[in-house]
């Protein structure tokens, strides 16, 4: 198996829960120079993730090159309670992608 | 007529048009998935990425919407950042760092089941201005804060 590319734990408060999730990925933002060639990295970077609850999309975030390498996200999704099913899919400039889905505990 | 002859025309014609358009740059995968408000991230000057993302770059201030960071950060390139608000109807939340290279760091599109909070980690070149903008009813609404960077996140 691949490299697990995201980590996401959604938990239930009274009412909504919680969603956290963590994205593995270089996140090169296309102007940084390697050190030893002195050459421009090229652009990696996610620009896409949405978050899904019970497959109706609830949030999408648009990122760009300044969020930190294996971006953390945090996000609340009200009515969401325990046994739900929540899906985060990331998709990035190259086209590579990922989803997972987890119930909320 | 020759029927094979014609369809074969047309396919071959509308062939050398997707190659046209693939040379030109117009059907690269990023321009097909157009969602994603390219003008606005790639923008290097904060106006403009306002302008590209919402339209205008005027926004009311309010501490209605709390943004919470470090006051200094360490390292710059991982700098936690909290956009809580209690405005109600908030239909997109952007973060803006005015010192970098490209100011637009993140937009998210809420629904209405979303809380409007968000909680990210971004990175700053240095010593920047953060400006967090609600979209709440057709109205923008931000707050801003300044965060001191003693080691820059961005490259070198």
């Amino acid at each position: 198996m691949a490299k697990k590319k995201l980590k996401v734990r959604a938990s239930g408060k009274k009412g909504y829960a919680v969603v956290k999730a963590i994205l593995f990925h270089p996140m090169e933002t296309g102007l940084r120079k390697s050190k030893e060639t002195g050459e421009v990295i090229p652009a990696h970077y996610i620009q896409e993730v949405t978050v899904k609850h019970e497959d109706a999309e609830v949030i999408k975030v648009n990122m760009g090159i300044a969020v930190s390498k294996n971006p953390y996200l945090s996000v609340e999704i009200d009515g969401a309670a325990k046994g739900d099913k929540i899906t985060i899919a990331w998709l990035d400039n190259l086209g590579e992608s990922a989803s997972t889905e987890v119930s909320v505990s | 007529m020759n029927n094979q002859r014609r369809s074969f025309l047309r396919k071959s014609m509308a062939g050398s048009l997707v190659a046209v358009s693939v040379a030109s740059g117009l059907l690269t995968p990023s321009h097909v998935l157009a969602a994603w408000p390219k003008a606005a991230f790639d923008s290097t000057s904060v106006k403009d990425a306002m302008m590209g993302l919402l339209g205008t770059e005027s926004f009311e201030e309010t501490n209605q919407i709390k943004l919470r960071t470090p006051d200094i950060a360490e390292n710059g390139s991982v700098v936690p950042v909290t956009v809580k608000t209690k405005i109600t109807g908030v239909e997109s939340i952007s973060i803006f760092a005015l010192e970098n290279a490209r100011p637009l760091a993140i937009s998210a599109d809420m629904s209405a089941k979303a809380r409007p909070v968000l909680a990210t980690r971004i990175k700053l070149g240095k010593t920047s201005k953060v400006v967090a903008v609600v979209r709440a009813n057709g109205k923008l609404f931000g707050a801003t804060k300044t965060i001191k960077v003693t080691l820059g996140g961005c490259g070198g």
